[in-house]
């Protein structure tokens, strides 16, 4: 392992942040804004998208630094592009750590993935092939956030639908050499996990024994959706569903493993109302206290 | 390598054309094009979302179902430059303009200016409009003389047609909506004084007042070039009303 960088604090004469407890927590969406505004649900964190909250000023982010004064954040970002071999945005990472200036996140993440080419950003988190190459751009990305930010940035293992015929590591193997490389962390999405082997047949539970487990700094739990039949079928990370029972059984082992971490049930689209949001969480957190009692 | 194999990938999954793919990935079990096929959808999916978000009422006037198979087309050949995606739509007026299908509906690129405009004010930097106490305390003779600084989120769309009327009526909340005259030209002011964002109806002679503030002419010239589109324009009343709406930020 690299040097232990610190958890972000970037403040600027506001109260610093509030650390993320090894507890569940839920994504904030646009419904739910008015409702975490008032401090209303019961939830002991809350994850945002960073760059759901760009803007140069409006309602949206004066909520969120209303919703802050009430749960600890946590900034999930989508738009880094830490795979692209074109490098960081340095425009895009310098917005980011306004926001961060402004809202105080207790932790930062990201995604193992590339969504910008050519300057033209596709609104996905698009695979990578686990090369030696790739190795080296995500490293020098992942070290040139950290860098810029001044505190460890966790990266989110991918849910991917194809394999590369150039890669010459496993997945773990890979983001093992990554963390190894940066010092950065990892938040482990457990649906990512299962999607994933399910579309390009690996093991999971093979998968979530080899992650370095003391890099774990909160997991992911969400709702996936099939398309097609038999040999066609595809599993589609959707976030639009309850969390199916396999991830939970994927979830439990991970937490036996690992021991208590932040959880965070995620919910982007058919959005429903926040109580079905909240008792996922409350479910993933019973699940969680039975092994602090343990 | 990784550079060349993204560039494929990006005019891949923009294109639907999987054919320089096909050699590089493998699925599995199942077929390689389906498995490709899940980053475009979710590519155009998403940003047909966001397009449906920020011009509902162009989506309405058009259909729900038209308005997605155009979204697709648009996203297809106008990808996102940044990756915060309130950004992401403001060139769908142009894109109309051009569109074989919507040829017969000539205000409907207006009608998305007067959309873009409204998501523009939404996301504008926050400032405080400009205290109506700070124009009263400069002495009556200097008035005249006076630049206005537009707030932040101000903006302004003009069209021949009935923008305001057709954006009006078409709003998701109405339910029968009533037949309107098209050929009126009609102006609107977009404001944001605090967090609501505020749509304006203005005549002609206001439209210009406020277009010749923006290019910093002083109050006296605007209100010439003001008087020269629209005789009835009166100075007194119309600064009433854009002080009670929040136009300006500063006086200069």
């Amino acid at each position: 392992m690299g040097t232990t960088l610190p958890q972000c604090q970037l403040s600027a004469g506001i109260p610093g942040s509030v650390p993320i407890p090894s507890e569940a927590g839920v994504g904030l969406r646009h419904p739910h804004l008015e409702a975490f505004v008032r401090g209303e649900p019961d939830i002991a964190w809350l994850e945002v998208h960073s760059e759901n909250f760009i803007a140069d000023g409006g309602p949206r982010v004066a909520a969120l630094e209303d919703i802050r004064q009430h749960y600890p954040i946590s900034c999930h970002g989508v738009g880094l592009s830490l795979g692209s071999a074109e490098g960081i945005d340095a425009d895009h990472l310098d917005r980011l750590r306004t926001l961060f200036k402004r809202i105080q996140p207790a932790l930062v993440s990201e995604h193992i993935s590339w969504s910008i080419n050519n300057g033209t950003y596709l609104n996905d988190l698009l695979p990578i092939p686990y090369t030696g190459e790739t190795l080296r751009v995500l490293s020098q990305n992942v070290a040139q956030v950290q860098d810029y930010l001044g505190c460890r940035l966790l990266v989110e293992n991918p849910s991917t639908y194809l394999t590369f015929n150039d890669s010459d590591f496993d997945e773990p193997d890979f983001i093992t050499q990554l963390i190894t490389e940066t010092g950065c962390g990892l938040l482990l999405d457990i649906n990512n996990i299962y999607v994933s082997s399910i579309n390009n047949g690996f093991d999971p539970i093979e998968y979530i024994n080899k992650v370095p487990s003391e890099a774990v700094m909160e997991i992911h739990l969400a709702g996936h959706s099939s398309e097609g039949e038999g040999d066609e079928c595809v599993l589609i990370d959707t976030h639009n569903n309850l969390i199916a029972s396999e991830v939970w059984s994927l979830y439990e082992l991970a937490l036996d493993l690992l021991g208590p971490r932040p959880v965070l049930v995620e919910w982007d689209a058919d959005i429903p109302e926040i109580n079905v949001l909240v008792s996922e969480a409350n479910k993933a957190q019973k699940l969680l206290s039975t092994r602090i009692q343990m | 390598m990784l550079q060349e194999l993204q560039s494929s990938f990006r005019k891949a999954v923009l294109t639907g054309d999987f054919s320089c793919m096909r050699l590089l990935v493998r699925s599995e079990r199942g077929n390689i094009d389906r498995r490709l096929n899940v980053h475009r959808n979710n590519i155009l999916a998403s940003l047909s979302d966001v397009l449906a978000a920020t011009y509902p009422v162009v989506r309405r006037v058009v259909g729900p179902r038209f308005f997605g198979n155009l979204a697709r087309i648009f996203a297809e050949t106008t990808p996102p430059r940044l990756p915060q995606l309130s950004a992401y739509g403001g060139e769908l007026a142009s894109f109309l303009s051009t569109f074989e299908q919507v040829q017969q509906l000539p205000y409907l690129p207006d009608v998305a200016r007067l959309e873009w405009a409204r998501t523009e004010a939404y996301f504008a930097a926050d400032s405080a409009p400009l205290d109506p106490n700070k124009l009263a305390a400069v002495d009556p003779g200097d008035t005249i003389n006076l630049c206005f600084v537009l707030h932040p989120a101000t903006r302004l769309v003009t069209s021949q047609q009935a923008i305001y009327r057709i954006w009006k009526v078409n709003h998701p909340s109405v339910n029968n909506v009533p037949k309107i005259d098209l050929d009126v030209k009609e102006s609107v002011l977009v404001t944001r004084p605090h967090y609501e964002v505020n749509t304006h109806r203005i005549n002609g002679g206001d439209y210009a007042f406020v277009s010749a503030l923006s290019n910093r002419l002083s109050l006296g010239q605007a209100a010439d070039i003001a008087m020269a589109a629209d005789e009835s324009f009166d100075l007194q009343s119309t600064l009433e009303a854009h002080l009670k709406n929040g136009t300006f930020k500063e006086i200069c």
